[in-house]
């Protein structure tokens, strides 16, 4: 039992840590959030030609680094940390992820290398609802012949208007629940598929709209068992939650260190208001949700870890997943209320960052479910 | 990161367990499940036997170093042995500040005689130790402590005056660590002393103050020229508050994973609770319960953190929001464990006054927020160490 980073975990974070500092910087924020894209492809380039984060946890045989998800959410830690803005979560945490748990061995040997490059791959299951699980789903799908026809529309699709490629779950004509579901992967340049940039609160994440309108895929792209995919895509949205939990764990720290540093630079009654205990104890409050945070995303890591390589305790997962969710959400956005209060009338300025990490915060809280979705997933384990 | 233990660990573990299970059985059978917190004043002579018994097969005493007669165990060792202890239910430890305190801090600052003459009865499970710290005047504010110590040199002996009070398990104990002002015209943390001070000896009186559940655990102990002999002073005079303060970074919070599994059986308790009674249907209730439990199992992991972070003994971030954190998540499962049991929270198991385990639990919690550095002293320490934000003001 050793429950730290190694030394090589260390400087994977550190690495991740100084090159985020300089490319993900407020400036760079601001300049991509309101660009086209909502990213800088000049930056998602090096992220993945000098850093080689798209390809982590990408096993070695496609060409991948093969590493953990413990290195994973040491790199997203610092993203949320960084507020960067680029396509890794929908990429890496729902793709990727999809393609790991879901994808035959031709989709794999076809898609990860494209991600590895750079294309840019999403995750579309939910159509407004409030679930995030396989019951979210609700666009259909038809067999003609050996094709299936979809059909329907698909909301929160993170980067959806950007993707090469979509996973796309869907739910046999009829069927309710978890039952009737099935994943596919294709490219985004078939005929039937319509996309469109939803505007967001938080400028650093794009969502999208995807309308699928008699979208005919055949064999080939159909992920794991038709019609008992629920399994899976449940497995694919643990680990996204896991991934999202760290980026929130990452924010955490960030709001409290510059809460911390205004804190000390701002004087008022002939002090700093870091002296001032009604703040010292909101920052020791927020250091304690930072902390847990952390304790809750690394234990979820090594367990997302057992899952994708089916270890001892692989059917953790869910548990471990809304565990870190259910606690970072709160957390998350507690933490960025805190530090606008504590910048005063400068935080609900435009030209101070803490509104990005205020309206971040609580877009991801919603995202993948909020803390009370989670609790109750917790408690029918429990109690049901 | 890795989270299983080595076989070697595991078979540990079943050593452990087997040994529990043969042992706590007949007389002690009886004391499986008690003696933990708001239950502590409980079964105090046939606890007190148990600690003889787990003396015998090596079990007090396991993270100290085997020179001292410790088990000298690992740290995954030592984190199986409290988990497995509190799984079996066996009895909340009388020897716990002894063991835990007093023995630590003579291993680190006490002379080589003060070794060899307290830390055997701290092994055998034979003599029991209090802690000496709080006064009516010094809480939190531990530095205005006002206990005097004068060195007498007629009889070559410390003479010790005062009062201390809230003092846990005085009464059962057969010594108490007691830090006195060795220099009489000295302010806060200078000129404090640390003495060892023999419990049974006409200048101390010992007077149980009742608590909040109608139970006396603490105590007040007065000292009206009580002895100390002239080698029973840790350290030098004016050292005093530098090994009060040692004491505080021996608990590496390797216990407090058998704190957990205590925990975890009350929670057990309170999600059956609710089962049974119809309240796990009610959907805030289900969320607390919930709540709770991620807690609880996060409280873990940060343990897990702590234990596994440098062993330098730098203090960890991890490390010091550990108490604010489990002490305010055991007070809410109080509350919990009320709010489950709606309106028959209120009806006593007997008169006068006999609290059942879920009402001794609501009331009992409200102390784990006041007692080893309130929330609030937790937050003040966080915001300077932790953040480096300025420190309180005092007047001067
Ligand atoms: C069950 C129990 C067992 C105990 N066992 C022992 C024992 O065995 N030995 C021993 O020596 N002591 C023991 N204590 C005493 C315990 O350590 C003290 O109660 C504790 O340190 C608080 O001191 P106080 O009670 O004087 O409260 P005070 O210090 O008077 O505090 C009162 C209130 O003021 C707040 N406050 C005080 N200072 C500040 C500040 N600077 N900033 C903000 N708020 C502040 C506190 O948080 C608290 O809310 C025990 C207490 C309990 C409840």
């Amino acid at each position: 039992m050793d429950f730290a980073f190694t030394e090589e975990q260390q400087m994977i974070r550190d690495t991740a840590a100084a090159f985020l500092k300089a490319s993900s910087s407020s400036a760079a924020v601001r300049a991509a959030m309101v660009s086209d894209k909502g990213f800088d492809p000049a930056l998602w380039q090096s992220i993945c030609a000098d850093m080689y984060w798209q390809a982590l946890h990408i096993p070695e045989q496609y060409g991948g680094m093969g590493l953990g998800y413990v290195e994973l959410v040491a790199v997203l830690e610092q993203m949320g940390r960084y507020l960067l803005c680029a396509p890794y979560m929908s990429s890496v945490a729902m793709a990727t992820n999809a393609l790991l748990v879901a994808g035959t061995d031709a989709q794999k040997a076809l898609y990860l290398p494209q991600i590895i490059e750079g294309k840019i791959a999403s995750l579309a299951f939910n159509s407004a609802s409030r679930d995030w699980d396989a019951c979210a789903v609700s666009v259909t799908y038809r067999r003609d012949g050996n094709d299936f026809i979809l059909n329907g529309n698909y909301r929160y699709v993170l980067d959806g208007d950007n993707a090469d490629v979509m996973v796309f779950a869907a739910r046999d004509e009829g069927s309710v629940g978890e039952n009737g579901i099935s994943l596919f992967v294709c490219p985004t340049d078939l005929n039937g598929i319509e996309r469109a940039a939803l505007p967001t609160m938080d400028q650093t994440r794009r969502q999208a709209t995807i309308t699928v309108t008699n979208l005919r895929l055949d064999e080939s792209t159909v992920m794991g068992d038709v019609g008992k995919a629920d399994k899976h895509l449940n497995k694919i949205l643990d680990l996204a939650t896991i991934a999202l939990a760290a980026e929130q764990a990452g924010g955490m720290q960030e709001v409290l260190d510059m809460s911390v540093e205004y804190s000390k630079s701002r004087s008022q009654f002939g002090r700093t208001i870091a002296g001032f205990q009604a703040i010292k104890h909101k920052a020791a409050d927020m250091m304690l949700r930072g902390e847990v945070a952390r304790s809750a995303v690394y234990y979820a890591a090594c367990i997302a870890d057992e899952a994708l390589n089916d270890g001892p305790l692989a059917n953790e997962l869910s548990e471990a997943a809304s565990i870190a969710k259910s606690h970072c959400s709160e957390a998350y956005f507690k933490n960025a209320g805190e530090a606008l209060q504590i910048h005063g009338g400068v935080g609900f300025t435009w030209e101070y960052d803490v509104h990005l990490y205020f309206k971040r915060a609580k877009a991801s809280e919603h995202f993948l479910g909020g803390s009370g979705y989670h609790r109750e997933r917790v408690a029918k384990m429990l109690l049901d | 990161m890795k989270l299983q233990f080595s076989p070697e660990d595991e078979q540990f573990r079943a050593e452990i367990a087997g040994w529990l299970a043969d042992n706590l059985v007949g007389e002690f059978a009886q004391l499986k499940f008690r003696g933990g917190p708001g239950d502590e004043h409980m079964f105090p002579e046939e606890r007190k036997a148990w600690e003889r018994k787990l003396a015998e097969g090596g079990w007090t005493c396991v993270g100290w170093p085997k020179e001292v007669g410790g088990r000298g165990l690992s740290i995954e060792q030592q984190v199986i042995f409290f988990e497995e202890y509190a799984r079996a239910g066996a009895p909340g430890r009388m020897g716990h500040i002894g063991e835990g305190l007093a023995g630590p801090t003579l291993i680190a600052f006490g002379s080589e005689e003060q070794k060899s003459k307290y830390l055997p009865g701290i092994l055998s499970g034979t003599e029991f130790w209090c802690q000496g710290y709080s006064e009516p005047s010094a809480g939190s504010d531990l530095a205005n402590v006002k206990t005097k110590a004068r060195f007498d040199e007629a009889s070559g002996k410390w003479q010790i005056n005062g009062q201390k009070v809230w003092t846990s398990l005085a009464h059962e104990s057969e010594y108490c660590f007691v830090i006195a002002r060795t220099d009489p015209e000295s302010k806060a943390h200078k000129g404090l002393g640390f003495f060892l001070i023999k419990m049974d000896q006409p200048g101390v009186t010992v007077r149980p103050i009742e608590q909040i559940t109608g139970t006396s655990e603490f105590n007040e102990v007065f000292f009206d020229d009580a002895e100390c002999a002239a080698e029973d002073i840790v350290g030098q005079p004016g050292d005093g508050w530098k090994v009060a303060m040692g004491l505080l970074g021996f608990e590496r919070g390797v216990s407090t994973l058998g704190q957990q599994m205590a925990f975890q059986n009350e929670l057990n308790e309170v999600v059956k609770l609710a089962k049974d009674n119809g309240a796990a249907k009610d959907p805030l209730i289900r969320q607390r319960i919930a709540d709770a439990h991620i807690g609880l199992k996060i409280m873990r992991y940060n343990s897990l953190r702590m234990l596994s972070g440098g062993s330098d003994g730098s203090l960890q971030k991890e490390a010091l929001i550990y108490k604010l954190y489990w002490a305010t998540w055991h007070r809410d499962l109080g509350e919990l464990a009320v709010d489950i049991l709606g309106p028959e929270a209120d009806i006593m198991v007997n008169a006068p006054y006999e609290l059942n385990r879920l009402q001794s639990l609501f009331l009992f919690t409200r102390s784990d927020t006041i007692y080893g550095g309130t929330n609030q002293i937790q937050r003040n320490i966080i915001a300077e160490r932790g953040l480096g934000m300025p420190k309180e003001l005092r007047p001067v």
